[in-house]
């Protein structure tokens, strides 16, 4: 049973490989390519041993090695002038980029997906997609100080639906609950091309003094290489079970699982530990451990580093002692941190992690060598250049082809869909707009998350962005708000990613804040599809573009490919995160009104827009023409006017009108605060020569609706004008009258809307 | 006047019942769970979270903390105790406090700005409210649902130890729709609800004049110093 | 390995919200003749030894006064297997 100890334990060593040159690997089961298995073998001067086949095809995979978007993402960088860098302190690359925020501090933040195990596993999937990104910004030195979820589900009605949406919404619930970090916002959307394919991506920003910025990086040779945290055992590593069988014959663990299981509990410890050590300066490089382990953490830190590591794998604490070497390397489980630490600052590891009650072992050290070797026992199981594990993967150009059916798609507008006859018509089809479930009440949803920990939530859902107080010696605070329409994407990519970058630029600066910096999510179908590509290289370009024209960099991001069901990929989804900076958030403006006697202003002009609106998907069941038109420069304009407003407290409330129209975008500020108004559209429909039907639902860009006091009238049509804003007044607001009333279209009362709004989701989940 | 906040593994709102101690004008002193010292403190707020992951039963593990056994044996000799949430279940568990908290009846987080009666305004914790004043303080729990006998409901009803009831709707399933319990004494006090997250204008709940400018609960910890004062 | 089961439900007269829930998807699912039902807990203590009747006793403490909680909870038995 017991093997002596200088026997050979029968793992694949890198002497075998040398004296087995022709052993048959599982290779393509791994997921590599001939071709990227050939250059493995080029680069190693051999075959790779098991362990390293394993830690090749996982950090070449997609998911890792970004080989199919690389190409693409370099614009992100080269798209960036100096000015749009200056305040940029880490930018793309690193695990999360930092954008200087003044007074000595800075954020860090980033959106990533968890899309796949999501769906497999919703719980657990959600779970540990909050759970990873929260890890991603803690190793950069930051405090978590917020989270978010963009979500997409299937067909609301269907009943895999509510599987999917319970699991995943219960999952964020129980891991970000109980990490202790408020949910500031996010987005739901429902549509049927999400049925088997959901998007989960979960956003988190960090706050930090600038001293206080960590690395993943091992620069200096006799550092230790740390693992701490949760033990590791077989978490999400059903993928190689082809190398376990082989190592175990038929009597091993058959069935290895494909999910993680997340432990809160053990990442709020973590956190609090990690801080103490960051403050203790004990601590030179860390890199957070998520996909593909072990293999990526070593590989990582060594790379940065231009270094090298010797490791023995054996000291790795487990949690299931039957793990073979490769599972080890692979092990998807949570909750688990690398550091690099001076050797003479061990003994002050030890205390911090011991005071937290955190495992720990020493699994090597940092050596001035080109090089990654990892020994299981005695034996010598991985020595590779550990660039070209972690960095120097392979890029693909891939085929790129426009597709088939775009001219079509393009060519088949709303315009034949039946509009509103009259006024009766235009208010029944407002109500069954905000009853829809893409434009009901998502409090069922939100109500699940803690918005309140930590006593620095300035805004949060359902206002249109997040706020959080970062200083609370000074006010100073940062908005973030995510955005992407699927729909227009998917008539138009291009136009389809400025836009949501232009929406979640403005959803930032109707809070009060300036808007700062990106971060992105690129959801797309299978990077093989040539028309997938089109997509992707035309949002890219459209989001680089837009970034440039807007002056704000993108600090970092996150790809997801092989999103579909079947051979039907999902909209192209380009999450985009905008973070906005003010200096202090007792300025914040919320999405409603509560004052009575306000004016109600529409800033912009409503163009007769309604191709890929929800007015045109959730009422006619349609999706077709040209996606609304973006004009940064006007966003820029309304940006600026928005922001000098809140800096004089002129504006009461402020609320973009998006997805839904004007219609929408009224009742929504109405039942914000339930305070009513009194609305009239004739003097809009006059000045911008639409109908009742398009002043109601039009999806035109570069609009919002903001109630000002009487008294700041006058400055305030002065500040419109100033910055060529066009500026109208379309109603008061009304506290007497409980209702939204649109002057000679109908009288909604207020408990109605909220009836028909509030009811949908507890009804379907 | 110094009040004690202590963090066991897995607290999460310990730093916002220090800012609000120090709002209500008193000096917030960290405690450790694994120290029994509670240098010299003149009260103690058991926060919020999920000590020990909720693992086991909300508040078991934390409630055999040396720190938690130090208090328990201060209480009996009439320290001010206020057990907010995760607090309140280490109160029970501790048995401080009678009774027991369950999984919310409808089986989900829930997180709404509650609104509450202020059924017994003599606790250490209370003495600055009206009775029967009505105030708004943030719920946010998974297991609140608080149960108990029906003897013990009777003798907790007939000794006015209900310190906070559930208005217009109860969000958990509590019986009696209680929020909030006192010992005896009126020294120890346990609620679901959050005050430490309505006391600063701009960061509690929406209200009728204000978004986001509750702060109901700055008087809990006003209270304290009051009593303190008084004592 | 030897170890000592202790198993724990809650209470019989008070609401168990989980099992309410779970009983009501069962039947829900066509499982019409399924009355009720509770879920309790199962905690194995483990030993690298035999287990004695000294250990025995004091997981029958414990059961009580930690494992479980007497205001919402019974243990409901306390068994070895060696």
């Amino acid at each position: 049973m017991f093997k002596n100890k200088n026997q050979p334990s029968g793992v694949d060593t890198v002497e075998n490989a040398k004296s087995e040159p022709d052993k048959d690997q599982p290779w393509k089961e791994l997921g590599l390519k001939q071709d990227e298995y050939e250059s493995i073998k080029e680069i190693l001067n051999r075959r790779p041993t098991s362990s390293e086949l394993a830690m090749y095809s996982v950090m070449w995979s997609e998911h890792c090695s970004y080989k199919s978007s690389k190409i693409y993402l370099r614009q992100f960088g080269e798209k960036v002038t100096p000015d749009m860098k200056k305040h940029l302190m880490v930018g793309m690359g690193e695990n999360a980029g930092v954008v200087d925020i003044g007074e000595g501090l800075a954020v860090t933040f980033k959106v990533e997906s968890h899309n796949h195990p999501s769906y497999i596993e919703p719980f657990q999937g959600a779970a540990t997609g909050v759970g990873g990104i929260v890890r991603d910004i803690l190793s950069m030195g930051a405090r978590p100080v917020a989270v978010m979820d963009q979500l997409r589900f299937g067909a609301p009605q269907d009943p895999d639906t509510a599987r999917v949406v319970h699991g995943v919404v219960d999952g964020i619930s129980f891991y970000g609950n109980c990490l202790g970090l408020p949910n500031i916002g996010g987005e739901t959307v429902f549509d049927k091309v999400y049925q088997g394919n959901p998007l989960v991506n979960a956003l988190s920003i960090g706050a930090l003094k600038h001293e206080d910025l960590q690395l993943a990086k091992a620069t200096n040779p006799g550092d230790l290489v740390i693992l701490f945290g949760a033990r590791t055992g077989a978490d999400g590593i059903g993928g190689v079970s082809v190398l376990a069988s082989e190592t175990f014959g038929d009597e091993g663990p058959t069935k290895r699982p494909a999910v993680q299981v997340g432990d809160p509990f053990a990442e709020k410890v973590l956190i609090e530990c990690c801080l103490e050590l960051f403050h203790a300066g004990v601590v030179a490089g860390i890199q957070d451990l998520g996909g593909a382990g072990i293999s990526c953490a070593t590989s990582e830190l060594a790379s940065n580093g231009g270094k090298g590591m010797k490791i023995q794998l054996k000291n790795v604490l487990l949690r299931d002692e039957s793990l073979t070497p490769e599972e080890i390397l692979m092990s998807e489980s949570q909750e688990r941190m690398c550091a690099v630490v001076p050797k003479k600052k061990l003994k002050d590891f030890e205390k911090i992690v011991n005071k937290w009650e955190v495992e720990y072992s020493v699994l090597g050290e940092v050596v001035d060598e080109d090089r990654l070797y990892i020994d299981w026992g005695h034996e010598e199981i991985v020595n590779v250049p550990p660039r070209t594990v972690a960095h120097d993967g392979p890029v693909y150009d891939r085929p790129v082809e426009y597709p088939k059916y775009q001219d079509a798609l393009n060519a088949d507008s709303s315009s034949k869909l039946k509009r509103a006859e009259n006024e009766t018509e235009a208010a029944a089809q407002l109500m069954e707009l905000i009853s829809s479930p893409n434009h009901a009440d998502k409090s069922w949803i939100t109500n699940q998350y803690d918005k309140y920990v930590m006593g620095n939530t300035a805004l949060a859902m359902p206002d249109d962005g997040g706020m959080i107080r970062i200083s609370e010696e000074t006010g100073l605070g940062v908005a973030l708000a995510t955005d992407a329409n699927g729909k227009y994407c998917y008539l138009d990519p291009y136009v389809g990613a400025r836009q949501a970058l232009a929406e979640s630029y403005r959803n930032v600066a109707v809070t009060g804040a300036a808007p700062r910096a990106v971060t992105n999510c690129l959801n797309f179908g299978s990077p093989e599809n040539p028309e997938v590509m089109w997509q992707f290289k035309q949002a890219t370009a459209g989001l680089a573009d837009a970034c440039q024209e807007l002056g704000i960099p993108v600090t970092g991001g996150n790809v997801s490919f092989y999103n579909q069901t079947g051979e039907t990929a999902i909209y192209p989804t380009p999450v985009v995160g905008v973070l906005g900076v003010i200096d202090d958030v007792a300025r914040r403006v919320p999405s409603g009104w509560q004052d009575d006697g306000n004016n109600i202003y529409l800033l912009g002009t409503t163009y007769d827009e309604l191709d890929g609106s929800a007015w045109a998907k959730d009422l006619h069941n349609h999706l077709g023409g040209r996606p609304p038109n973006v004009d940064l420069q006007k966003e820029k304009e309304l940006a600026s006017l928005l922001y000098g407003a809140t800096q004089q407290g002129i504006i009461e409330a402020a609320h973009d009108v998006s997805e839904g129209g004007l219609g929408i975008a009224i009742l929504e500020a109405s039942l914000r605060f339930n305070v009513g108004a009194r609305i009239w559209l004739t003097e809009l429909m006059e000045r911008d020569g639409v109908d009742l039907t398009a002043a109601l639902f039009s999806e035109s860009q570069s609009r919002v609706i903001v109630s000002v006091g009487r008294e700041d009238d006058v400055k305030f049509q002065a500040l419109c004008e100033a910055r060529d804003v066009p500026v109208l007044r379309i109603g008061v607001t009304d506290k007497e009258n409980q209702a939204v009333d649109i002057q000679g279209v109908a009288k909604l009362e207020l408990e109605a809307i909220r009836g028909a709004w509030a009811g949908v989701l507890p009804g379907l989940y | 006047m110094r009040i004690g906040v202590i963090t066991y593994p897995g607290t999460l709102d310990d730093r916002d019942a220090q800012r609000a101690i120090r709002l209500a004008g008193g000096t917030p002193v960290p405690l450790w769970h694994a120290d029994d010292d509670l240098k010299k403190v003149d009260a103690v707020v058991l926060p919020g979270g999920f000590s020990y992951g909720d693992y086991l039963r909300c508040g078991a593990i934390a409630a055999k903390a040396p720190a938690t056994k130090e208090v328990i044996k201060k209480a009996q000799q009439g320290l001010p105790v206020l057990g907010i949430c995760n607090g309140f279940q280490v109160l029970v568990e501790s048995h401080l406090l009678p009774g027991g908290l369950i999984r919310n009846e409808h089986q989900h987080f829930i997180c709404r700005d509650q609104k509450l009666r202020v059924e017994n305004n003599q606790t250490a914790w209370t003495n600055l409210f009206e009775k029967d004043e009505e105030i708004i303080i943030p719920l946010k729990n998974g297991e609140g649902g608080y149960i108990a006998t029906d003897d013990t409901i009777k003798m907790l009803e007939e000794e006015n130890r209900v310190v906070f009831r559930y208005l217009e709707l109860n969000p958990n399933g509590s019986m009696n729709d209680i929020a909030g319990l006192t010992n005896e004494r009126g020294n120890v006090v346990g609620l679901m609800p959050h005050p430490e997250h309505a006391v600063e204008p701009g960061f509690g709940p929406d209200t009728a004049v204000a978004t986001r400018s509750g702060i109901d609960g700055l008087k809990f910890f006003q209270s304290a110093l009051k009593a303190l004062v008084n004592s | 390995m030897p170890k000592i089961i202790v198993e724990i439900m809650p209470k019989q007269d008070l609401l168990d919200p989980q099992g309410k829930a779970v009983a009501n998807a069962l039947v829900r699912g066509g499982n019409k003749d399924i009355s009720g039902v509770r879920i309790g807990k199962r905690i194995e203590l483990h030993f690298d030894r035999e287990v004695t009747e000294q250990d025995i006793e004091e997981a029958k403490k414990q059961a009580k006064e930690f494992l479980s909680n007497d205001v919402i909870e019974d243990v409901v038995a306390v068994t070895v297997e060696n």
